[in-house]
């Protein structure tokens, strides 16, 4: 086999080498570690690694197979783990100082269920803190760069997830999506993400930021190599008491069974007004020829509270997030300042987080906290939660007409490092076409479209509730007929 | 529209249980105001009669059986403490 190149195939085709003997799952990792070793000192993906274990999980994948006792597609191939999903015994740094010497004590769901299915757990990925952010700069760990152009950002919040199956540094990865956190990197990576409906996957391990938003989900070379991680991930969980009690389909086979389906597709009218100038649209509206010329219908949709959207997100996501870091408080398990006013007992709490949290994450507790203070409730957060009332319906009346929405994922592809920097407002602006995906609770698709100025853009396909095996099937639809899966960054 | 509000920076710091330095006050308070500022779109919807949304598919009575299981022991639970003894947080004293 040519070992070498083991890293830049997809989960299935690996899938099926390790199943016939081809390869085994010890001789694929060492090809991952040997790429990321050669490559991650450009790319800045991964926060650590623990590279004799991920061997050893090999090696126990490799002696299950020769027992006849294969846990399944998954056994065997590397998934690289966002550094904000608990993995016992390994570092949770959610890439902040105030988690800087964190141990898991225990896994989390999705990763229990990873561990069933027998893949390689491979390293922690970098990522904004706290997943807050679009670009992976706001990490305190360190810069990752985009694949494609080193000093271009990879998106965030999971850009270290999407760089590093872009860089061929792992198989498929885990990450998780607040407003696009899985989407919008995947898009500027040129790689496969999907942000499952919420409620899909349990949240139980995953370090929290905006409760009622945060999703865990797949990234991938391929949209069956995400069908096949979401596949082991889904499901009901005791220990999340959102997460659904519905049936989990077999989303491989649906994606063949779908197949040829004749499915119509919505335009939100707002969208493409708005972006009519963007440099995305290029390639998404290449995508959208591809549909109608394989017999697919597309309507124009309107979701008329659109222009409310991130204002309504930033509300939801800092009152949440505010409340939900109010645990790291420098007495339990966190950082804790070394000089503080011992008179005041809780200036230790101040000083602790004064000296833990970085730029991002201070603004976003703020804001949070001013908005749910006293006086400012009704005005700020009732209000927001009823704006979110109305973006719901919107997508509910949409989907009367229609399977599922196309759009772009982001409104350009990855920009410079630093570009946003001194204004976060304009950050917060460039998560427009993913964030109401989250208000909803629908889920969405990035699929690789194409190019533009040699960065990856991707198109977003969104859907109704619980229909990712619908969504899977039309973004493979896609894909099966470009090859963006087998063009991979200058490194 | 409303004028852009102005926040007591103090006062959210205080609450929030985070030491802003000077600079930080200031430049927090302004970006946190042009957010404000943006977000005020808001009034422009009438939402009177619109159920707020706290969950976007609401779950109702989530129940399990009221079974005891062992979960972590605590010496596992204060493990990642900055300081601890004997299974138990050490803090600063706080009473005389």
């Amino acid at each position: 086999m040519m070992s070498a190149e083991l890293y830049y195939k997809s989960a299935s085709e690996l899938s099926g080498l390790l199943n016939r003997r081809e390869i085994s799952s010890v001789e694929l990792t060492q090809s991952v570690i040997g790429r990321t070793k050669a490559v991650d000192d450009l790319v800045q993906a991964f926060n650590s690694f623990d590279e004799k274990n991920a061997l050893a999980q090999a090696a126990d994948s490799d002696a299950r197979r020769n027992r006849g006792e294969s846990l399944g597609l998954l056994d065997g191939i590397p998934v690289g783990i966002k550094d904000v999903l608990a993995v016992k015994d390994q570092p949770l740094t959610c890439s902040s100082k105030i988690l800087a010497d964190f141990v898991s004590p225990y896994d989390a769901t999705c990763i229990q269920k990873i561990k069933r299915s027998g893949a390689v757990l491979w390293g922690r990925l970098n990522m904004d803190e706290f997943a807050m952010g679009s670009s992976t700069e706001n990490s305190a760990t360190k810069i990752t760069g985009n694949p494609w152009k080193l000093d271009c950002i990879p998106g965030g919040s999971s850009g270290g997830s999407a760089a590093a199956v872009s860089a061929g540094e792992s198989i498929v990865s885990l990450g998780s999506d607040t407003g696009g956190s899985i989407r919008q990197p995947a898009s500027h990576c040129g790689v496969v993400g999907l942000k499952p409906t919420y409620g899909r996957v349990s949240r139980y391990g995953l370090a929290a930021f905006a409760s009622s938003l945060d999703q865990v989900g797949p990234l991938g070379r391929t949209v069956w190599d995400t069908a096949v991680l979401l596949q082991s991930i889904s499901g009901h969980d005791i220990n999340d008491s959102t997460s659904y009690k519905v049936d989990v389909p077999n989303y491989v086979q649906a994606i063949k069974q779908l197949k040829g389906r004749k499915w119509t597709f919505g335009l939100p009218k707002e969208y493409f007004e708005s972006a009519s100038d963007t440099a995305s649209m290029g390639p998404v509206k290449e995508a959208i020829e591809f549909y109608k010329s394989i017999g697919c219908e597309i309507k124009e949709v309107t979701l008329p509270h659109t222009a409310y959207a991130v204002a309504t997100y930033y509300i939801v996501a800092t009152a949440e997030a505010s409340s939900n870091l109010a645990r790291y408080d420098g007495i339990r398990y966190t950082h804790r300042a070394e000089s503080f006013d011992a008179k005041d007992s809780v200036d230790i709490y101040r000083q602790s987080r004064a000296e833990g949290f970085g730029n991002e994450v201070k603004r976003r507790v703020l804001l949070g906290t001013y908005v749910l203070s006293s006086g400012y409730y009704d005005a700020y957060y009732l209000k927001a939660q009823k704006t979110r009332t109305l973006i719901r319906r919107d997508f509910e009346e949409a989907f009367k007409d229609v399977d599922a929405l196309l759009t772009p994922t982001a409104p350009s592809p990855a920009i410079k490092r630093g570009a946003h920097s001194g204004d976060p407002l304009s950050m917060y602006l460039s998560d427009i076409y993913t964030i109401s995906a989250n208000l909803a609770g629908i889920p969405g698709l990035s699929v690789p479209c194409g190019y533009v100025d040699g960065l990856p853009v991707g198109l977003q396909i969104l859907g109704k509730p619980f229909k990712e095996d619908e969504i899977l099937a039309m973004g493979n639809e896609f894909e099966s007929v470009h090859n963006f899966k087998n063009e991979h960054p200058p490194l | 529209m409303a004028e852009a509000p102005h926040i007591d920076i103090d006062k959210v710091a205080e609450l929030a249980r985070i030491a802003l330095t000077e600079e930080e006050k200031t430049k927090f308070s302004s970006q946190l105001e042009s957010i404000l500022g943006y977000i005020d779109k808001l009034n422009e919807l009438d939402t009177t009669n619109v159920e707020p949304t706290a969950h976007p598919h609401s779950v109702e009575n989530v129940w399990r059986e009221d079974r005891a299981t062992s979960e972590l022991p605590t010496c596992e639970a204060v493990k990642n403490a900055p300081k601890q003894r004997q299974n138990m947080f050490v803090v600063p004293k706080v009473v005389e």
